[in-house]
């Protein structure tokens, strides 16, 4: 397909049609050895330098909307989503640089409530943000806030997320917990905020997390963080990294029961739906147990479980159903839209 | 549910070996078809049991004119398209609602009807136009929309309506009731067409998956002309695995034993009267009409019209629009997919020229076609799956 003359909603959402639009119109420019990683930070080898470190650097713009929703808020959503992007390549964070686009007429209050949730969620995870910009644009330019953040992290071991051909088969993947909770929270709090709901987000730095699970002394061999196309994004991601088949096990996904009914109410697959504090683990078989135990230990990790494993195949992710059928699970193609019955 | 699946797949295997030959079942409803593939169930049927999709994905049943009238209201000055989500994508003979809107059109996705209704009370200098699509299940939510938009004597509202029904497509299929050559001509006068398309030939299914949402509305007993006159076995089915598998496993029992007969396994939530107050609801404000369909060409008393005493919320009216014939896209096989005469692998566009991202028809992209549960659930059954398997992992 050729890439459409306007930019449309759709290139924003994580999907192929945003991967056709890195491909073509980003990557081409910007590229090089450290980007075309594909990793959630970029990696600076630092090793001639400071000894046995190497410096993860990641940038996230954050645009949600509304900016305050049931569970979080745009400033927690910010620290959490560069900290998470530092923790899954196995990067302690440093620093995050902090940059602010408001509309004309954002009101004063709401920006201290978002600064002070932004400063809460960097103390929740042990980093500081060590600089900053604010830029301001004409009343309907943007949507209130905008925030975009950038975080570095040190790395002292290989960083994770590298080792793709470590993945061998019988390797399993842990999940931290319930997902598709903040793709809906953010739904209904947009769309129908005449309904109360229960479904809260799941927005949360991870790094206390999975450094917990890193310390348990498991071999991670992969680890990345599900955010906007979803577990189904990730995994098929996964296949594609490791070039393996990938097998989920739907009956042991965990989903609330509120969120599950939403998002059949809504037509969309809880697979594909966005979330901002889980994180997907690949360790080996035998180191399982250690490493969902960590997971359990932490707080953010309670209602962890093992949801799959790598078998032998070829860059594909399968499902096996609560129904006992299978079948397959592709990266989402852009927007998520509700159907109309 | 295990014990439950284990239960009915014995049941549904006995019935498929008492038949002793190929069934296909036609899942009327594009939740189901999505369901099915969703749950994998496709891989769980016995060898000689098949499902083919029907004519129940309201996007793509719409004729390739009414998505274009769609796409000319967004170009009007100062209006606002709203429409399900699903429409969005959609191409149009000049490209989808999507693209519109990249070039700067007004259109926005509503979760209810009554959003749009809302938009317009609050910017009384905008046009909004309503573009419903649909069967049962949406079309009372469309005449509530109308009424209250007459309650609130809005000026700036109206609906572009291509609401069906379900049945007269249902009998159309299979084959119809006798029509003569002068009935013929009648109808095509009345749809101010000149030429009129007729269902090729009687399809051959052997019974129908009826759909569970619509029979809500409907009630189970809509269906029982379909076993008397055409001697069709029809179940009511929910969209649970468990639910399909039981509707699939009454169809088989029914086969093997030469007895059709109505069935509603979802008695829980479809009563067979239905729910006469959303029946009601359509009477007040639609009138039937002969409707457009894709693939079924115009169909007598399929489609529903907005009556005289609430026209000035039709946009046809409104703004003098005129659907225009538009051929369906070339090599396209949408229509034969949504009639059970084909699957989408059979296309020679599906996975090459037709994608997802590059849709040709309306079936791969909206979120309850065949073609775009093919292409993303994958690994169906059969031989014919494994010739685009290699393309799947795109």
């Amino acid at each position: 397909m050729t890439l459409p003359p306007q930019i449309l909603l759709g290139h924003g959402g994580g999907g192929q049609l945003m991967d056709q639009l890195l491909d073509e119109v980003v990557r081409p420019q910007i590229g090089n050895e450290i980007l075309a990683e594909g990793l959630d930070s970029g990696i600076v080898d630092l090793r001639s330098e400071v000894s046995d470190s190497r410096l993860a650097l990641t940038i996230d713009g954050y645009v949600v909307s509304p900016w305050k929703f049931p569970g979080g808020d745009i400033g927690r959503l910010a620290i959490s989503g560069t900290v998470n992007d530092l923790a899954v390549c196995g990067a302690r964070p440093l620093g995050i640089a902090l940059s602010l686009i408001l509309a004309e007429g954002f009101e004063t209050t709401c920006l201290k409530e978002v600064m002070a949730s932004v400063a809460a969620t960097a103390r929740e995870a042990g980093v500081k943000v060590i600089t900053g910009d604010t830029k301001v644009v004409g009343r309907g330019q943007c949507d209130g806030i905008y925030i975009t953040t950038a975080g570095v992290g040190l790395v002292n071991s290989e960083p994770i997320g590298n080792r793709k051909s470590e993945i061998g088969n019988g390797d399993v993947l842990l999940l931290n917990g319930h997902i598709a909770d903040h793709g809906l929270a953010v739904m209904l709090a947009r769309e129908m905020p005449q309904i109360s709901s229960p479904i809260r987000s799941d927005v949360a730095p991870l790094n206390g997390l999975i450094e917990r699970v890193l310390a348990s002394g498991a071999k991670v061999r992969f680890m990345r963080d599900a955010t906007r196309a979803g577990l189904a994004g990730l995994a098929a991601d996964l296949a594609r990294r490791c070039g393996k088949r990938v097998v989920l096990e739907e009956r042991a996904i965990p989903v609330r029961k509120e969120t599950r009914h939403a998002a059949e109410m809504l037509g969309l697959d809880v697979l594909e739906v966005a979330n901002e504090g889980k994180v997907v683990i690949v360790v080996a078989k035998e180191d399982a147990q250690r490493a969902l135990d960590a997971m359990k230990s932490h707080p953010l990790g309670a209602a962890g479980a093992v949801i799959g494993q790598i078998a032998d195949g070829m860059n594909v992710c399968e499902l096996i159903t609560t129904a006992g059928g299978r079948r397959v699970v592709q990266k989402p193609y852009g927007e998520q839209l509700p159907r109309i019955c | 549910m295990a014990f439950e699946m284990q239960q009915l797949q014995q049941r549904l295997d006995d019935a498929a070996r008492r038949a002793g030959r190929d069934l296909a079942f036609m899942e009327v409803c594009g939740t189901h078809t999505v369901s099915a593939f969703r749950c994998g169930l496709h891989d769980m049927l016995p060898g000689n049991v098949k499902l083919l999709s029907g004519p129940g994905c309201p996007v793509c049943v719409t004729a390739q004119g009414d998505i274009d009238l769609m796409i000319d209201a967004a170009s009007l000055p100062g209006a606002t398209i709203c429409t399900y989500g699903d429409m969005l994508k959609v191409p149009g003979t000049r490209g989808s609602l999507e693209q519109a809107r990249s070039r700067g059109a007004k259109v926005r996705v509503i979760y209810s009807t009554l959003d749009a209704v809302k938009w317009a009370a609050a910017d009384p200098s905008g046009q909004y136009v309503l573009a419903a699509v649909g069967f049962e299940t949406t079309t009372p939510a469309t005449a509530v929309a109308i009424t209250e938009a007459q309650k609130l004597r809005l000026r700036n509202f109206s609906v572009l309506a291509s609401h069906k029904v379900l049945l007269p497509a249902l009998e159309a299929l299979l084959g119809g009731k006798a029509e003569s050559r002068k009935q013929k001509a009648e109808r095509a006068h009345e749809a101010g067409q000149s030429r009129i398309e007729n269902p090729k030939s009687r399809i051959r299914v052997d019974g129908f998956l009826c759909p569970g949402h619509a029979s809500i509305i409907l009630g189970s007993d809509a269906f029982r002309e379909i076993v008397s006159d055409y001697g069709m076995p029809c179940v009511v089915a929910g969209f649970e695995a468990t639910q399909m598998l039981a509707g699939i496993t009454r169809l088989t029992e029914m086969c093997a034993e030469g007895k059709p007969q109505l069935d509603n396994v979802y008695p829980q939530v479809v009563k067979p009267e239905g729910n006469t107050v959303a029946q009601e609801t359509i009477r007040k404000v639609f009138e039937p009409a002969p409707a457009n369909w894709r693939a079924l060409g115009i169909i007598p008393g399929s489609g529903l019209r907005i009556r005289e005493a609430y026209s000035e919320f039709d946009a046809v009216r409104r703004f003098g629009l005129v659907a225009k014939d538009a051929p369906e896209p070339a090599g396209c096989r949408c229509g034969e997919v949504i009639t059970g005469r084909c699957t989408p692998a059979d296309c020679c566009l599906f996975g090459k020229r037709c994608t997802p991202m590059t849709a040709v028809g309306p079936c791969m992209v909206s979120s309850e076609g065949s073609c775009a549960a093919w292409f993303k659930y994958g690994r169906h059954k059969g031989t014919e799956a494994r010739r685009y398997e290699g393309r799947m992992a795109v």
